[in-house]
């Protein structure tokens, strides 16, 4: 189908000031991708997908400004033992990162591959994002593929003690960052990844990662506490047989945050969790939009997404469990709740389950009010004051999307930045 | 039966009893009657429209609203975004209007209209008879006297054959008649309420309907009034690439109380018919109404040929405080479903129901479902929903429920449970969830599951057969909304429970 005029227009207008990196061979990818943005458009309002969440200052020509914020406190994953890769605006900082490298494990740059013969990286480059566009598509994603202009391709070969910490910092008000990673891990290797910071005024970043057969990757990520930062964010997972993928993310404001999260489940037997919290207060809005595939036999998937919103925040959630025909034994199961401190704030949800397998145990819950009166009554007439007890009911919501996190010692991490937030934002 | 062919036959179950279950034909209102019809021509244009105006004897003002209706029609395209694949329709090759040559004169009364017809729907189990029975319940006759009256309006075609009991609902106030009377004899209303709840452009085939619609009912309750006795509407498709596009509007004043019924049935063909309703339902303050239906119009064979294109739009405005609307469907025919009873929310405290069973076999493809908007200070809502898919069929529900910042401690409630039966069929569920304020609390559950093995040994063991076995399970699975439905309904649904699953079991 034709696209709209408005529609052609919007997306010339974007890509009328970008150059597609050149040389190497990323070069092919990057131009099937541009050609995939040029066929499908960039998203608008008026598309199905996009329903909730404007997407116009994701794909405008100009960037919106984010001022600077000094949040205080030391960045996420201080203190943890792990080998850190750090971005300011997008760009590679070597000064302040480690080696890249370690056991079991090498790291390149895209920005450098483009004359290295990394094989297993042309193999993968931009195949999940060109596979994840159908059922729905993901213009941003494929713009993504087509200018990253940096971003780190993993090779895991076996068990990863260290986590790889990815640390985007931001230090420009106008600054535009697109970042594609690829991570692959071969058969019963780990990793642990853990990401942190709100990396530009408007960041675009796509993280492809292929699991084979009996491997583990573990994906834990703070996006930040900047005001005023934009993010849109494609995480696209392939699993193999009896293989996990688990993945947890937190946001704490952000005036705009659009999280996709694609998984297939191709070899039996595979686990994908994907969990999130989020807090929002004011100009905020929130959009974790999910779509997990069974295509296998006996695979389990969860999704766990708590929100807090308040002061007009708006959260959204966009999940779907697809059981392909043959997926027997699917164990799918999907919940979305929000918490509204006051009037003003909304939540909209569209949890979806499409089903063509018979033998398969599928279920969603979707919930959405104001906190407890009653448990604030009982918290009160113990002692706690008000504002406490709010917190504490609160934070006891947000645990359950918390307690995803296998890791204890970074769950608890989290339960502390959130903790902070609280008080930090309490009436 | 195709749907068995691709199954296997499961241990336990032998080769007889299949064949036992294909012979069985699995459609009973499949059947034509033979009557001398008159058409008006092929297509839809300003012409046809304003004969169909011209065929009902409807004044100016009403051919004026359905012709502004065509012109915004033909500026509009056919939504795509249901879950469900059919070929495309040719809207020109097809009738619009179709009575029975008997009709073109209206009989005065139900001793006159043309036996053929009042054979039709005692046939179909609605004899067009004032008398106390408990419509389409076989042995009913039999029941005590204290059977409730129901009055029935009938719809053949393109227009109402007849409607029982009016004498004795006028006494109470009642008007209870087909639209095209009501456009005639009582104008400030149909003026007053027809389309102020599905605005004529308010989609593709609702819009299509304002524009040729032919017959359906009418029915007004005044204030403080109790109907007093449960009012329906059989429509029948007899006429072949006829579609139908009926009407009906209901209003319940003030403190009034209402029950209606719906029931439908077609032709066995082997093209497929386009039936495109609308139904607007108003309801002041304090009223209630309660509107059933049981929808068994031709599914198709189960090659998944022909059958009714189901395309309806029902909508209430429950515009009174403390005003009550219940939408209760079995939904276990037509080969393509879209369909979407809702409710608007608007008066304080008003409340909102929707109990729908789905059922697909064979080739259907069902996407039904609701829309609850919350308008109103402590308004209510409550979604039953269970979708049955068999065969290679595909269910979806979709709905919405949407909580404006005005509507104060509201609450919704959701659930929504797929059953699949086979491992070819499709289970869909699609809610959109608004939530605007923090003092309503909106809960969703939606679960998917097949029949439970456990549940089917029992039964077997204790004699049934599989056939039996998975209706008595799926029976069970329908309860909360079988509940709900008036009992010569719930009866009725429970039968076509088991009908419509005939076959699926392999």
């Amino acid at each position: 189908m034709a696209l709209p005029q408005a529609k052609i227009d919007a997306t010339d207008a974007r890509l009328a000031g970008m150059d597609l990196p050149q040389g190497g061979w990323p070069a092919e990818c990057r131009a099937d991708a541009l050609a995939r943005v040029q066929a499908m458009g960039l998203p608008g309002r008026r598309d199905e997908y996009w329903k909730y969440t404007n997407p116009e200052t994701l794909i405008s020509a100009e960037v919106p400004q984010a001022a600077l914020f000094d949040p205080q406190e030391p960045a996420m994953f201080d203190g943890v033992d792990r080998l850190k890769i750090v971005f300011v605006d997008g760009v590679f900082d070597a000064d302040r990162s480690d080696d890249l490298s370690g056991e079991h494990l090498t790291i390149d740059r895209l920005a450098d591959v483009a004359n290295l013969d990394l094989h297993w990286a042309k193999d993968a480059y931009g195949t999940l994002e060109a596979k994840g566009q159908s059922p729905v598509q993901r213009p941003l994603a494929a713009l993504n593929t087509a200018f990253a202009t940096d971003g780190v391709l993993i090779h895991v070969t076996g068990a990863v003690s260290k986590p790889v910490n990815l640390i985007y910092e931001h230090s420009a008000v106008n600054s535009d960052a697109i970042l594609h990673h690829v991570v692959k891990l071969e058969a019963g290797a780990s990793l642990t990844i853990l990401e942190n910071g709100p990396a530009a005024a408007r960041f675009n970043k796509v993280l492809e990662a292929f699991v084979a057969d009996g491997a583990a990757l573990n994906h834990i990520r703070t996006q930040g506490r900047d005001h005023e930062r934009r993010a849109v964010t494609h995480m696209f997972a392939e699993l193999g047989a009896e293989s996990t993928f688990k993945t947890f993310t937190l946001t704490a404001n952000g005036v705009l945050t659009r999280n996709e999260c694609i998984v297939w489940l191709n070899g039996d037997e595979g686990v994908a969790h994907v969990a999130g919290a989020c807090v929002g207060d004011g100009d905020f809005h929130h959009d974790d939009t999910v779509f997990i595939t069974h295509d296998a036999v006996n695979c389990e998937s969860r999704q766990v997404f708590k929100k807090v919103l308040r002061n007009g925040a708006t959260g959204v959630f966009q999940g779907k469990i697809l059981v392909k025909p043959d997926a027997q034994k699917t164990d799918g199961y999907q919940i979305s709740q929000s918490l509204l401190l006051d009037d003003d704030s909304q939540f909209l949800a569209k949890p979806e389950l499409e089903i063509y397998a018979d033998d398969v145990a599928c279920s969603h819950g979707s919930t959405s009010g104001a906190i407890d009166e009653e448990a604030l009554y009982y918290l009160r007439s113990r002692g706690v004051p008000q504002g406490e007890a709010t917190d504490l009911l609160t934070l006891a919501f947000l645990g359950e999307a918390v307690d995803e996190i296998e890791d204890r010692d970074l769950g608890e991490m989290i339960v502390e930045r959130l903790q902070g937030w609280l008080t930090r934002h309490r009436r | 039966m195709a749907a068995l062919d691709n199954v296997e036959v499961k241990e336990g179950v032998d080769q007889e009893t299949v064949d036992a279950v294909r012979e069985v034909s699995t459609y009973k209102y499949g059947w034509e009657t033979e009557i001398e019809m008159e058409y008006a021509p092929k297509g839809v244009n300003p012409d046809i429209v304003r004969l169909i105006s011209e065929k009902n004897n409807e004044p100016e003002w009403m051919t004026e609203w359905r012709l502004s209706a065509f012109e915004r029609w033909e500026k509009m395209t056919e939504p795509k975004w249901a879950m469900v694949n059919y070929p495309e329709i040719d809207f020109q090759d097809q009738y619009y209007y179709a009575r029975p040559k008997s009709m073109v004169e209206k009989p005065k009364s139900l001793d006159e209209v043309d036996p053929k017809l009042l054979a039709t729907y005692e046939k179909l189990g609605i004899p067009l008879k004032e008398q106390m029975i408990l419509a389409g319940v076989e042995g009913a006759e039999d029941m005590p006297a204290e059977g409730r009256k129901v009055a029935v309006d009938a719809v053949f075609d393109s227009v109402s054959v007849g409607t029982t009991f009016q004498e004795e609902l006028k006494k109470a106030g009642v008007i209870f008649c087909s639209i095209s009377e009501a456009i005639r004899e009582h104008p400030e209303l149909v003026k007053k309420y027809l389309g102020s709840v599905v605005p004529v452009s308010d989609n593709y085939y609702a819009t299509l309907n304002s524009a040729v619609f032919s017959d359906g009912s009418f029915v007004y309750i005044p204030p403080n009034t109790r109907c007093p006795m449960e009012l329906s509407t059989y429509f029948r498709i007899n006429a072949e690439n006829t579609g139908q596009f009926e009407r009906t509007l209901i209003i319940a004043d003030k403190g009034s109380y209402v029950s209606y019924l719906e029931g439908c049935t077609a032709p066995q063909r082997d093209t497929a018919q386009l039936h495109a309703a609308v139904v607007e339902i108003i309801v002041e303050e304090d009223a209630e109404v309660k509107y059933s239906t049981v929808q068994n119009w031709f599914p198709g064979d189960e090659n998944g040929k022909g059958g009714i294109y189901n395309f309806v739009t029902k909508r209430a405005d429950c515009r009174g405080d403390r005003s009550k609307v219940m939408w209760t469907q079995v939904e276990t025919g037509s080969a393509v479903t879209w369909k979407y009873p809702s409710c608007i929310l608007r008066g304080n405290e008003s409340q909102g129901e929707f109990y729908s069973i789905a059922i697909a076999n064979n080739h259907q493809q069902a996407d039904t479902g609701t829309k609850m908007v919350h308008l109103g200070k402590n308004t209510k809502s409550r979604i039953v929903s269970k979708g049955i898919s068999a065969g290679v069929a595909q269910n979806t529900y979709r709905g919405l429920v949407s909580m404006h910042p005005k509507a104060k401690n509201s609450r919704n409630y959701t659930q929504c449970d797929s059953l699949l039966i086979g491992d070819k069929c499709g289970a869909h569920t699609v809610p959109y969830i608004e939530v605007k304020n923090n003092s309503s609390r909106v809960e969703h559950e939606a679960t998917t599951s097949k029949v439970d093995d456990e549940q089917l040994f029992y039964c077997r063991q204790r004699g049934m057969d599989e056939e039996e076995a998975v209706a008595l399970v799926v029976n069970g699975f329908c309860k909360d909304v079988l509940q709900a439905l008036p009992m010569e309904f719930a009866m009725e649904a429970q039968q076509l429970v088991a009908i419509s699953l005939e076959g699926s079991v392999g």
